[in-house]
């Protein structure tokens, strides 16, 4: 795969405070990049200055091949769509579309023709006379959308283009936002601090904290193999269970609980013995009849039932430590009652409880 | 996020909510409401009514019709005074905009020590017009200000004294009314600028925009609310003016720099023709009363739109 995006060693500081340090990131063309992480990690500082809209103290940026690092924003290649939609409010949505085009000297035939195409595209052809405060917000962040996408330009950056619609307008922009990407083929750049929205769009994910990109991968590896704690708990929801215990060879012991740990694949051979942490996700975790299949099996009993709707949640405990699971809701549950609860530790993740790096 | 978007949405959806009348605050205010209307409002009733009497050094019932409005336009006094505040308005108006712009958006590049700048651009504004005045008038006094100051330093033709020639003694008034007025334009537009997203400035630059294209095109039209309360305030304020040129040249030389409200004021104390000045106040309430008027219709219209928009 071509790289579209290149990032080399990126520092960033405001004053004496440095957001980003030494950052690494390559990106291939036609790629669906999410980054994603908690609030301040420096996400948006990170799009700002692929965008140019912040000077780097140091290091060296590469779009489409080319060292845009001293480069105008507008030059750089990109088009970008903010999280308040950012539509200049006293012009029609064509003027919005068409204001920059018209700025840098665009013969008039060419610019009819991409804001005809990109209001094609989004289906807002009935808008374009309206001013942006006439349109509901999906509509403005389709304006918003479309104003990148009339730059004709190969990487588009979004920063949290969702986040301020209700559930419902986000899940089905979200889908829109991947046709798009499908139908365009695009560089795509996403920031969101939505994990439904970084699993269901990304080729990869970049998990970010405090400014390091802690994992880089596709969605289903960032789920399934986390590479240290916080990653492992940043990801899935309901968040997944932690035991405290200790790494003996091929066994994980919880006081006097041992829970073999079978064909765990180690990230090296020989850890010997060490403090480590199991982690398992929820939906890992079977009851009843199904627990039965499982390597590992234990009694226990339930302490609360959460029903979802598609499915439920249960809280019980393992050797003192409070767990929980999820079943299908077909699987009758109550307070207090006592079940067969098991999983394939091989499924899990384990971690090294010092530096919290997975072993 | 979250309280972001609520807001955004708290914002949006402004329920037609009915209207309870406060009785309390009405009984409160009663007095007050009495008081300002008889004072206010019966007193403009009985200019406009003397103005049509031949009233001379006391007001009296004598009516005479459009006589005092006749004379008023036929009086070359008045005819100079409504000259001069034309021009000095469209002049102190403009450059007061343009140059309390600039100012606002100097002050919005995150320059240091903004708040002392804000001070020294917002003190003259906290002065009396009469103290202006004064203060200018030494500043362009041709013995004791700058042009007399720089020609001890070494030019010795160096010529500033506007006030004493009848041709220039307005542009005098003029620097003094910028000066004390673009403090308080710059303070309201700066607010102005703030208020415009950043987001909106980020956009702008991707879209290649330049920044003085940014300015005009897309935040001065964002701005609206700031320009109106700036304008209404200069507007009102050089309709009146009296205070800054009574100090500076109290209508001199000769009657180069006579203003309409001067000429009321002789007109009933000095010379004892009081239904003569009244014409000349009812012409000065004219405009105002005009201003406040589009400005009302402008609002409503303004607030119905926007409850349609909702
Ligand atoms: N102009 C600025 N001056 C100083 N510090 C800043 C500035 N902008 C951001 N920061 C700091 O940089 C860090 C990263 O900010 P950034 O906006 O990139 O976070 P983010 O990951 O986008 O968070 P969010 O999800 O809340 O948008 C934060 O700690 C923030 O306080
Ligand atoms: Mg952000």
């Amino acid at each position: 795969m071509q790289t579209s995006v290149s990032v080399k060693n990126l520092t960033l500081a405001f004053g004496a405070v440095k957001v980003l340090e030494g950052l690494n990131l390559d990106v291939g063309t036609g790629e669906f990049l999410v980054l994603l992480g908690p609030s301040g990690c420096g996400k948006s500082t990170l799009l700002n200055c692929l965008a140019g809209l912040l000077e780097i103290s140091e290091g060296q940026i590469f779009i489409s091949g080319k060292n845009v690092t001293w480069e105008e924003p507008k030059d750089r290649g990109i088009g970008m769509v903010f999280q308040s939609y950012a539509l200049y409010p006293q012009m029609t949505v064509e003027r919005n579309l068409s204001f920059g085009l018209r700025v840098s000297g665009m013969p008039r035939e060419e610019i009819e023709k991409r804001v005809a195409r990109a209001s094609e595209i989004l289906q807002i052809q009935p808008l374009l006379k309206r001013k942006p405060a006439e349109l509901s917000g999906g509509q403005r962040q389709r304006v918003a959308i479309g104003r990148a996408l009339v730059r004709d330009v190969d990487v588009f950056l979004f920063d949290e283009p969702l986040s301020n619609l209700d559930a419902k307008l986000r899940s089905d922009l979200r889908v829109e936002i991947k046709r798009l990407h499908q139908r365009l083929k695009n560089t795509m750049i996403y920031v969101t601090h939505d994990q439904i929205e970084a699993m269901t769009l990304a080729d990869r994910i970049a998990i970010m904290r405090n400014g390091v990109i802690q994992q880089l991968d596709t969605p289903h590896a960032v789920y399934n193999n986390p590479v240290n704690l916080f990653v492992a708990g940043f990801i899935g929801s309901p968040t997944m269970n932690f035991l405290n215990g200790r790494i003996d060879g091929s066994t994980f012991s919880i006081d006097a609980l041992n829970i073999p740990l079978g064909n765990y694949k180690f990230e090296k051979d020989g850890v010997g013995k060490l403090d480590g942490i199991l982690g398992v996700r929820p939906e890992h975790i079977a009851v009843g009849e199904d627990a039965k299949k499982m390597p590992f099996q234990l009694d226990s009993e339930i302490e609360i039932v959460e029903p979802m709707g598609s499915d439920t949640v249960g809280w019980t405990k393992v050797a003192g430590q409070s767990v929980t699971f999820r079943c299908s809701s077909d699987i009758p549950l109550a307070p207090g009652q006592k079940i067969t609860i098991g999983f394939d530790p091989a499924r899990g993740s384990l971690f090294d409880a010092q530096s919290g790096v997975r072993v | 996020m979250t309280d972001v978007a609520t807001t955004a949405i708290a914002v949006e959806a402004p329920a037609r909510r009915k209207r309870r009348i406060p009785y309390a605050a009405i009984i409160g205010t009663l007095p007050m409401i009495i008081v300002s209307f008889s004072v206010f409002f019966v007193a403009i009733i009985f200019v406009v009514i003397w103005s049509f009497t031949n009233s001379g050094m006391f007001p009296g019932f004598n009516f005479v019709g459009l006589a005092q409005y006749t004379r008023l336009w036929s009086t070359s006094l008045w005819q100079v005074a409504v000259n001069n505040i034309w021009f000095f308005g469209v002049m102190s108006l403009c450059v007061n905009l343009v140059f309390g712009f600039l100012l606002a958006v100097f002050m919005d590049q995150n320059i240091k020590h903004e708040s002392v700048f804000r001070t020294i651009f917002l003190y003259p504004f906290s002065m009396s017009l009469v103290v202006t005045g004064l203060a200018w008038q030494w500043i362009l006094d041709p013995n004791l200000g700058l042009q007399e100051s720089i020609r001890n330093l070494g030019w010795t033709d160096f010529a500033l004294a506007p006030l004493v020639h009848r041709e220039t003694a307005i542009y005098g008034l003029v620097v003094a009314g910028i000066w004390q007025g673009s403090g308080v334009t710059m303070a309201i537009m700066l607010a102005g600028l703030r208020g415009v997203d950043q987001e909106v400035w980020k956009a702008a630059k991707i879209d290649g925009i330049p920044t003085w294209r940014t300015y005009l095109f897309i935040v001065i039209p964002m701005m609206r609310g700031a320009l109106g309360t700036v304008l209404l305030l200069q507007l009102t304020g050089i309709v009146r003016t009296f205070d800054l040129v009574y100090a500076m040249t109290s209508g001199g030389p000769g009657i180069a720099t006579q203003m309409p409200a001067m000429y009321v004021i002789s007109f009933i104390t000095v010379r004892l023709n009081v239904g003569q000045g009244m014409a000349a106040a009812t012409m000065l309430l004219l405009p105002i009363a005009l201003i406040l008027i589009i400005r009302a219709i402008v609002t409503t219209v303004q607030a119905r739109r926007r409850g349609i928009n909702a």
